[in-house]
């Protein structure tokens, strides 16, 4: 039932309505709305019970294993959302000047030189509001690059076909062609492939590192070294930054640009779809093209930099400050995880995504990269069940969910065919994988023995499987009573 | 181990399973000479309890006790209610409804919101939320050039009384693709667009950017603007605050067709100032368009056995589907603060949404009323405006700033870094969250510094030593 659906006409939550207010009269009528908008009359009770009704109905870390590939669905510390939330923090006015703000600045400061030294990069800007809008930052970073050398003839981006949407979509908003690079049958990116394409019209290239494939890509000296020849720059998307976090960082890889989802690696939360934020970090020579407002420490106090200070940064990317309430959520991890703590993030995240690929191996699922070491994440694939059984990598999904797991990602990467990536995250206990193991073991019998209960899945949710074509062809957006 | 849960026992016997004698073989594909030798400016973990100690101490650092700052970002009353349910873990810690099954709750709310945003301000269609305003903006102004089916016009119209932010936000995002964004001047008496500045013969021209109310507060006339645009074969785009929907004409009326696609900050409904953000950036639209918007939408259908369901829909237009081909490159948007302003929009009702943004506006006219009192010190526009004026001081107005700051009270924005021509002037708001008593204690504190100041300029100097 919606919450339209439960409203009354002339029923008003009074402690939530103020005083009814006298008629404004200094407005003309001609811009004054005659009909009031029909939102819903409930009472405050009748909202919170509708909406705590609502959540029960959704999976989430908090509630799951949400093994979501690429997307590091790891635990959301409270305490970061109890300190963000900070009367001090909550109500502080964006434009606030800097003297009233020495706080907030000084955390701001802080984050962006924990990010510096994780990612070994020379500066940080924290503005940019998800990843993609950080992969929007740094391409348009690198166009700025080669507009201030005047070097107007680098008109491709580079992308490996196993990288996220996001990077061609990108790489199109800042008027870049994009060609592909294909991966070869271990992973990695085909280095002929790429030395047969780098030349005086690319701008850069885009890489996940490690690739969205579940595995580290091992050429990636040699990648940079081709790419760098010919002039080009690196770009480092940082979806998949946890795997790495201590153990290797981008800056040592050679990449000139990178972008970090803070929503995955510093854990802050997803929110049913954001907000993220997606901070860039920069080489020596992309310094002057970060995205303002940048803050500075002189002496002992904080100060944004701003259009007068940066007059070649690509500009704004928010009305204000970015997403603020994360990146202090996100400052609060980095500073409870401390250099000991940060380290072991890409150490138990390994660990745990090792572990479950060789007990899932164990108990006949195939694997995409047998040969490999998993990273964070892995692929496996279904083609042989979707080949002999008729049953899909969706039905497995939709049947996980039925055993209490959240499904960890389909047909994602595009390359390998029927597939789940699996990111158990570090914050996994050991028998919390191991009981997911138990499930995709059962899973596996009943798609021999009972398919129905594969390919009717979900039996046991709110709703069963949905009419994603019906959904498409009778668009219904918008309730109408 | 922060976080980690693993025991020793535990991290043996995986690693045994594994058949590797330790966690670092496990990275032995890394070249040696990349890794890591070690994190220097890292500080030493925290516990939570020492954590919070610091925080606390910073965020008391900011703590101001009157905020009469606007621009963008208001200050209002949010329902206890909204953050308690926003901060469930099931709504706080789920991510994109990739698995509708699993996803319901977030979907429906999802539904809800768009429901909610098109009867707010009259259009069809809304999306899932974007970025914030100002990239909500900007996404606009592509999806216009993609729109428009009788124009390959890549010039938008954007007039100067936009917030300077957004449209600086807005060319970051735009300029790549050829788009160029054509500024159209104010009127310095009545601080709207002048509408002299409007071309009579405008040319090929993809979109008009109409914000109402105004970067100054000052309601434009937005039923001629609207229909000279309609007349010029150019789109329009509202910018519009939500809160205002409430008492101000939705943009699907303006002029004699309504906009086209409606954008704008949600802010106002139900998130903290919080530094600027998370906000969410809202958009709406006609039906037609609905293929060419940006972003997330949520779609009503039915499962298997016909029972109703909801799923996030029409994603052929998705970067995740179409890659280069996208309609944008946004993928994660600001679901937790949607989640916010349904649950928020819920609780207000039209009633109660009605009454924050007229009181919100009276309390703004009674300090436009006792300001005015005081000398030297003068609100320019001659407009009607919504909730939010600007006012010339006589004096500096940093000094200002900085004698109500040394009262606690944030005394609003200073235009002149953007506006120079308006010099000394400062855009003030006072929201619901005000009482005469607030409104009081601004003016008289402002009644004392202009007084202080002007006697300082007496030609007998006191004696300071």
């Amino acid at each position: 039932m919606l919450i339209f659906e439960r409203a009354v006409a002339g029923r008003i939550n009074t402690a939530q309505a103020g005083n009814p207010a006298n008629a404004v009269k200094d407005i003309p009528a001609d811009l004054l709305r005659t009909d009031p908008p029909g939102l819903p009359e409930v009472s405050e009770l009748q909202a919170v019970r509708h909406y705590t009704r609502l959540s029960q109905k959704n999976f989430s870390i908090d509630t799951q294993f949400y093994p979501l590939g690429s997307c590091t669905m790891k635990y959301n510390p409270r305490g970061c959302n109890t300190l963000a939330m900070l009367p001090g923090f909550v109500n502080r006015h964006p434009l606030s000047p800097d003297n009233l703000s020495q706080g907030f600045l000084a955390c701001m400061h802080d984050l962006q030189e924990i990010l510096k030294d994780v990612t070994g990069m020379k500066g940080v800007s924290l503005m940019p509001m998800a990843g993609a809008h950080g992969e929007f930052a740094g391409v348009a970073m690198i166009r700025a690059y080669h507009d201030a050398r005047k070097d107007f003839a680098r008109t491709e981006i580079l992308v490996p076909d196993a990288a996220h949407g996001t990077n061609p979509a990108t790489a199109t908003m800042c008027n870049y062609k994009v060609r592909e690079i294909p991966t070869d049958a271990q992973g990695d990116v085909d280095l002929e492939a790429l030395r047969a394409v780098v030349g005086p019209q690319t701008a850069g290239i885009m890489l996940t590192n490690p690739s969205t494939l579940g595995v580290f890509e091992r050429k990636i000296e040699a990648i940079a070294r081709i790419v760098h020849e010919a002039g080009g720059l690196l770009y480092y998307d940082g979806a998949n930054l946890n795997a790495i976090l201590g153990k290797v960082r981008p800056g040592d890889m050679g990449f000139d640009v990178i972008h970090m989802n803070l929503h995955k690696t510093f854990s802050t939360p997803h929110g049913g779809g954001g907000p993220g934020a997606g901070p860039v970090g920069v080489s020596e020579r992309l310094l002057p093209f970060l995205p303002i407002p940048i803050v500075a420490k002189q002496g002992d106090t904080y100060r944004w930099l701003t259009e007068q200070d940066c007059p070649q940064s690509i500009g704004r990317m928010s009305a204000f400050n970015g997403n603020a309430g994360v990146l202090l959520r996100a400052y609060v991890y980095a500073r409870m995880l401390g250099k000991q703590g940060m380290q072991r993030v890409g150490e138990y995240a390994t660990l745990n995504a090792n572990y479950l690929m060789v007990k899932l191996a164990q108990a006949g699922f195939e694997l995409a990269f047998a040969k490999r070491r998993a990273t964070h994440e892995f692929v496996l694939t279904f083609r042989k069940q979707a080949k002999e059984l008729h049953i899909s990598a969706m039905d497995f999904a939709k049947r996980l969910l039925d055993y209490g797991y959240h499904a960890p990602t389909t047909y994602f990467p595009l390359l390998v065919p029927e597939c789940f990536l699996i990111e158990p995250t570090e914050t996994e206990a050991k028998q919390d994988l191991d009981g997911f193991v138990t499930a995709m073991i059962a899973i596996l019998a009943e798609a021999q023995t009972t398919p129905d209960a594969l390919t009717g899945a979900p039996h046991t949710l709110p709703v069963k499987r949905l009419d994603d074509v019906k959904a498409a062809k009778d668009l219904d957006l918008a309730w109408k009573n | 181990m922060p976080f980690i849960p693993h025991t020793d026992a535990e991290v043996s016997e995986m690693l045994n399973s594994i058949g590797v004698s330790s966690i670092d073989t496990l990275f032995d594909e890394i070249p040696a000479k990349l890794r890591s030798q070690g994190l220097t400016k890292v500080p030493d973990g925290m516990t939570e309890m020492e954590i919070a100690r610091l925080m606390r101490q910073r965020a008391s650092q900011d703590e101001r006790g009157l905020c009469f700052a606007g621009a963008g970002a208001y200050e209002h009353h949010i329902p206890a209610a909204v953050w308690e349910l926003v901060s469930r873990g099931e709504f706080y810690s789920a991510y994109t409804p990739y698995q509708a099954e699993a996803s319901q709750g977030t979907l429906q709310l999802l539904y809800e919101y768009q429901t909610m945003m098109t009867r707010l301000t009259g259009m069809d269609v809304s999306n899932a939320s974007l970025y914030d305003g100002a990239s909500a903006l900007a996404e606009a102004i592509l999806m216009a050039v993609r729109a428009h089916r009788k124009s390959e016009s890549k010039r938008i119209l954007i007039p100067r009384t936009v917030h300077p932010h957004y449209r600086r936000v807005a060319d970051v995002t735009v300029k790549h693709q050829g788009i160029v964004l054509e500024e159209l001047d104010y009127d310095r008496t009545s601080g709207i667009i002048d509408p002299a500045s409007l071309p009579v013969q405008p040319g090929d021209v993809a979109a008009l950017v109409i914000p109402q109310p105004n970067f100054f507060g000052a309601l434009e006339d937005v039923d001629a603007l609207t229909n000279w645009a309609k007349q010029h074969n150019i789109l329009v785009i509202a910018l519009v605050n939500p809160m205002s929907l409430a008492l101000l004409k939705p943009p699907s009326q303006w002029g004699a067709t309504g906009a086209d696609i409606v954008c704008g900050d949600g802010q106002p409904l139900g998130a903290p100032l919080s530094s600027g953000g998370p906000y969410f950036g809202f958009m709406c639209c006609r039906k037609e368009y609905v293929r060419q918007m940006p972003g997330r939408i949520i779609g009503r259908t039915t499962d298997r056995d016909g029972k109703v369901g909801y799923v996030l829909t029409l994603q052929a237009r998705e970067q995740h589907i179409r890659r280069s081909k996208a309609t944008s490159n946004i993928c994660t948007n600001q679901g937790l603060l949607v989640t916010a302003a349904t649950i928020f929009m819920s609780l207000v009702g039209p009633h109660g949404l009605r009454n924050a943004a007229t009181a919100s506006h009276q309390n703004t006219m009674e300090l436009i009323d006792k300001l005015g009192k005081v000398n030297g010190v003068q609100k320019i526009f001659s407009r009607p405006l919504f909730h939010e004026a600007v006012f010339r001081f006589d004096l500096p107005v940093s000094e200002v700033q900085r004698a109500l700051a040394a009262q606690g009270i944030l005394g609003g924005v200073a235009l002149e870094s953007y506006y120079p021509e308006l010099g000394n002037t400062l855009l003030v708001c006072a929201t619901e969250t005000k009482t005469s008593a607030d409104i009081d204690m601004y003016v008289d504190n402002v009644a004392r510094i202009a007084g202080r100041l002007q006697a300082s300029k007496c030609p007998v100097q006191p004696n300071m030593a």
